[in-house]
């Protein structure tokens, strides 16, 4: 078996997703401008994805790289989607402290 | 043509009382009046008719107008029948109803719903006729219940006054009590024999061999109990003298001359059924003989002049039932004519007395009346006279015959309604002397508008006293118009044997004698020593127990109503309020619930989030632990 992990164990790339994704999750708790939480919510995916990879490759199977770039696709709609959406909020509120967002009450 | 006839007969009342409830109020006292009585006359003329043409037809004229209800094998006609039976009462429903009408214009001329009261008396007449004429127990059961509708109604006349409201409920309710009985009886008769038709259960009845005499015992009993209802028997008698809160001519009517007679009319009609239970009829008998000497013994003492007669009328009531209970229906069903008439004519007779002294009953305020009131006066000793059996007036006759039937089945029956007879004597003449005779002790103002009353209603008083004279021809002993006319309904008076012998002589002296004595002890009492009943407060010993008629409303309010209302009160303030409780407090407590949920629904991103990401952990550590 020739590849990186080899190198450089599974267990350090488990541990950085896992980091990653924790980090993405407070990063949406806490914060609270909106763009830094969508921020967040994209480094949560980017962790997920990188796990894919890694687990990807441990298997030797091209289906978890595969599906990686679903996954980057869908969220760079969901971006182009999420960053039209905060603009139009600022054009309304003139704000983007999610705060200030009180319109989703039920 | 005798379907029309029939429906003309039946229809007319009906008639009058839709006339006179829609358009009463604008027709005008006297019109409404004549309308009423006419609509009864009608009838009564139809049933000239069919007494004259079933004369030739033995078996009656039967009549179905639909079938009404079928499932499977039972089947029950809308039909009538129109027999010896049938007619007989007919003729004195509406030929005393139209009489009682005719009265009823001058009476009632006061009163400012008069068109309502006539509406009610001709829906009476209506329902009496589809009683005696229906050709099955259902349909009769129409009639029975729509009397006792009428009755509530007309009882409760005056509705302003609660007291006259709580006596119309109390006679819809103890009615009631007697028609569960009933109905459970036409039940029973339903189940035995699939048919509800008098002359199919007649010829399944007595031509069967195997008949369940378990269940048709019980069937007669509970038919019993509905005519005890109806016709105010122990236990279900203490309605009748309250009823007297209606107006009198309705007394005169409803509660004395028809509707109670509904009782004797059913049993007499289901005859068959009831010769083969000898130990309901004995029930039957020994019911009617304690209910006679009871009431007889309660009006002895009563000041009401109402009163004493609604209690005479169930102690009469009782010796028809004690005939019934001896199987001598024809000789119940003679007295139920002659007690019609005489009844209704001392009811008239107190009503032109009340009307006279401007709604006085209590015969402590009366006296006297005997000179400014000579028809009334007349009339009513003829009827008095009938009552109380001396010889030749028609209550002699009928009275005898009970007891002579009395004596030959059961001597201590014969005893029990000797002394009611004499009972009945001495209170009638109380009523009489005290009514009629000696000084005037109502009010001067009272005394100055002593009048006869008018002639609309001393010529039903005059009829009704010549009818209570000679109504005894119809059934003379020995020589029985009535009995030959009914042999087609009670197929053994074909075979009875008429004798007169000298126990009979004997017997007839001793009622004759008993009569006069009880008149005498009146005369010695209220004339010679000129007592006059004592005030309410000084009714002392006995007599009290009597005056308050041996407690009976007394014990039944403590046995039955006071618990029913107390449970109703339980069930009311506890049961009720206990469930609603815990109802609302499933709703409050909904409420509070979403109240304080819909809180964390406050818009808040960032909360939302950290519930997702709560909710995420749980499910994601609850999937771990569950590995």
């Amino acid at each position: 078996m020739n590849n990186i992990l080899n190198h450089i164990g599974i267990e350090n790339y488990i541990f950085l997703s896992v980091i990653l994704f924790c980090i993405g999750v407070f990063g949406v708790l806490y914060r609270r401008n909106a763009i830094i939480v969508f921020m967040s919510i994209e480094i949560m995916l980017n962790a997920v994805n990188l796990l894919f990879v890694a687990f990807s490759t441990y298997h030797q199977d091209a289906q978890g790289q595969v599906f990686v770039f679903f996954s980057m696709a869908v969220a760079a709609a969901e971006v182009a989607v999420g960053l039209a959406i905060l603009v139009s909020i600022f054009r309304n509120l003139g704000s983007i402290t999610i705060d200030n967002l009180k319109n989703l009450k039920g | 043509m005798n379907t029309n006839l029939a429906l003309l007969l039946l229809l007319a009342p009906f008639l009058g009382f839709l006339l006179n409830i829609l358009f009463g109020s604008r027709l005008g006292k006297t019109l409404s009046g004549i309308i009423g009585t006419m609509a009864v006359a009608v009838s009564f003329a139809v049933t000239f008719y069919f007494f004259g043409a079933i004369a030739a037809i033995p078996e009656g004229i039967h009549i179905s107008l639909f079938e009404w209800i079928q499932i499977s094998n039972f089947k029950v006609d809308f039909g009538f029948q129109l027999d010896q039976l049938s007619v007989l009462w007919l003729l004195f429903v509406t030929g005393i109803g139209s009489l009682i009408h005719l009265y009823s214009i001058n009476y009632m001329y006061d009163d400012e719903n008069m068109h309502k009261y006539f509406a009610y008396l001709n829906l009476f007449v209506f329902f009496m006729i589809t009683l005696v004429i229906g050709s099955n127990l259902l349909v009769m059961f129409i009639g029975w219940e729509g009397v006792g509708l009428c009755s509530y109604l007309l009882i409760g006349f005056w509705h302003k006054n609660q007291e006259f409201n709580d006596a119309a409920k109390k006679a819809f309710i103890m009615n009631r009590i007697g028609d569960l009985g009933l109905l459970i009886g036409i039940f029973i008769l339903g189940m035995l024999f699939s048919t509800l038709d008098f002359a199919t259960l007649k010829t399944a009845i007595s031509g069967a061999t195997d008949l369940n005499m378990y269940w048709l015992s019980v069937a007669a009993f509970a038919l019993f109990i509905g005519a005890c209802g109806k016709s105010a028997q122990i236990p279900l008698y203490t309605w009748l003298p309250d009823a007297m809160a209606g107006p009198t001519p309705v007394s005169a009517l409803i509660h004395a001359a028809t509707m109670v007679t509904a009782g004797i009319f059913m049993i007499t009609r289901l005859n068959f059924l009831f010769d083969l239970t000898p130990d309901v009829q004995n029930i039957i008998a020994i019911v009617g003989a304690v209910t006679a000497l009871v009431a007889a013994t309660i009006g002895l003492v009563q000041n009401d002049i109402k009163k004493v007669l609604a209690y005479s009328t169930v102690s009469q009531l009782g010796l028809m039932f004690l005939a019934l209970g001896l199987g001598a229906y024809e000789v119940a069903v003679f007295h139920v004519i002659t007690h019609a008439f005489f009844k209704a004519c001392l009811f008239l007779g107190s009503g032109s007395v009340i009307h006279a002294l401007h709604g006085e009953q209590d015969m402590r305020n009366m006296g006297g009346l005997k000179k400014a009131m000579p028809i009334t006066f007349a009339t009513m000793l003829i009827a008095s006279l009938a009552i109380s059996g001396v010889p030749l007036f028609s209550g002699f006759f009928s009275k005898d015959e009970i007891l002579l039937v009395a004596f030959h089945h059961n001597i201590p029956l014969w005893v029990v309604a000797s002394i009611a007879s004499i009972m009945t004597a001495f209170y009638m003449f109380r009523l009489m002397f005290l009514t009629f005779f000696k000084e005037f002790r109502g009010t001067a103002e009272q005394k100055h508008h002593l009048h006869e009353s008018s002639p609309l209603i001393t010529i039903p008083l005059i009829v009704l006293a010549f009818l209570a004279t000679i109504g005894g021809l119809i059934s003379l002993p020995g020589n029985s118009w009535l009995n030959e006319y009914l042999t087609p309904i009670l197929p053994k008076l074909a075979t009875a044997e008429h004798h007169l012998g000298t126990t009979e002589y004997i017997l007839m002296a001793i009622a004759v004698i008993g009569g006069l004595v009880g008149i005498g002890i009146a005369y010695a009492k209220y004339i010679k020593q000129n007592a006059v009943p004592s005030e309410d407060a000084a009714i002392t010993g006995f007599s009290k127990v009597l005056y308050n008629k041996y407690y009976v409303d007394e014990f039944y309010d403590a046995i039955f109503v006071k618990p029913i209302n107390f449970l109703s009160r339980f069930f009311r303030d506890t049961v009720e309020s206990g469930l609603s409780a815990l109802v609302f407090g499933f709703g409050k407590l909904t409420n509070e619930i979403s109240y304080q949920g819909k809180k964390v629904q406050n818009g808040s991103i960032g909360l939302y989030l950290f519930a997702f990401v709560l909710g995420l952990c749980a499910i994601v550590s609850y999937l771990f632990l569950a590995q």
